[in-house]
């Protein structure tokens, strides 16, 4: 098996790599494409840490199975608004968007 | 040994895909990077012996998630995401690279600090047995989850229709 710190020094550098995507871009999409790079980093830890610390438990496993699913129903109502956004603004760059209501 | 170059080259694809996502100029580009860097992650998973996990993040985010990112992009308009005109501004740029190597610097300085990981035991590589995953998703008592299953499914449910209302067109 693969050492757990190899798996721990994979995610981090994923999750900061979506931290940086997520400061450094303006785009409401690429925005939310980097919090998914965040999302997965956060399963790798779960997972490898269950895997390799707790082999006898599946607490880590389930916590990754569940954030799958949450990450998906997150990223439906994040598209639906970012469409209706778009609707309104006529732009999907996060700068456009002065007031909540028009 | 063959774990090891199995996990080189899924950390190769991961981090040249990611790097590669939030680079890029064309959103397009962005989400197909995506997608190959779920890939690796489910190839991570099956490298961990969790293949009803690695099977669930191939078929939720890979099938899912990128193909409603695909969506959006198409819906969203041509002029203003698939040829893109993001103009990367060098300020934002230069802070989010400080703020992530702060950030990164931590984490490592927090991990050599650490011995947790001299409390990692060797396992041999069998698959965890679909058996006792589905034992415990579906059961009740302690460390078995279907109170969270439930919880999961309900709530897909209510942001299946959350996204209905708010994408809906007002009259």
């Amino acid at each position: 098996m693969v050492p757990v710190q190899y798996y721990f020094i994979l995610s981090a550098l994923l999750f900061f790599i979506g931290v940086y995507g997520f400061v450094s871009r303006r785009n409401l999409i690429a925005m939310l494409i980097s919090v998914e790079l965040i999302l997965n980093a956060v399963e790798i830890n779960f997972a490898a840490f269950n895997r390799l610390l707790f082999p006898g438990q599946l607490e880590g496993f389930f916590m990754s199975l569940f954030g799958i699913g949450v990450a998906a129903a997150e990223t439906a109502v994040a598209i639906a608004i970012i469409i209706n956004v778009y609707r309104n603004f006529n732009s999907d760059s996060v700068d456009s968007i002065q007031n909540m209501k028009r | 040994m063959a774990n090891y170059v199995m996990f080189i080259i899924l950390a190769v694809v991961i981090l040249g895909s990611a790097v590669l996502c939030v680079t890029t100029k064309r959103i397009m580009r962005a989400a197909t990077f995506l997608l190959f860097v779920l890939f690796g992650v489910a190839g991570l998973y099956f490298l961990l012996d969790y293949t009803f996990l690695g099977a669930a993040q191939i078929s939720v985010y890979a099938g899912g998630v990128t193909m409603l990112y695909v969506f959006a992009i198409q819906l969203v308009g041509k002029r203003s995401l698939q040829g893109l005109m993001e103009r990367m501004k060098c300020s934002r740029v230069a802070l989010g690279a400080i703020l992530s190597l702060v950030g990164l610097l931590t984490v490592c300085a927090v991990l050599m600090k650490n011995k947790f990981m001299y409390a990692a035991c060797q396992v041999n590589d069998v698959e965890v047995p679909m058996n006792t995953i589905g034992n415990a998703l579906v059961g009740a008592d302690k460390y078995q989850y279907v109170l969270p299953f439930e919880l999961i499914s309900v709530f897909l449910l209510a942001c299946i229709i959350g996204g209905l209302a708010i994408a809906r067109k007002e009259k």
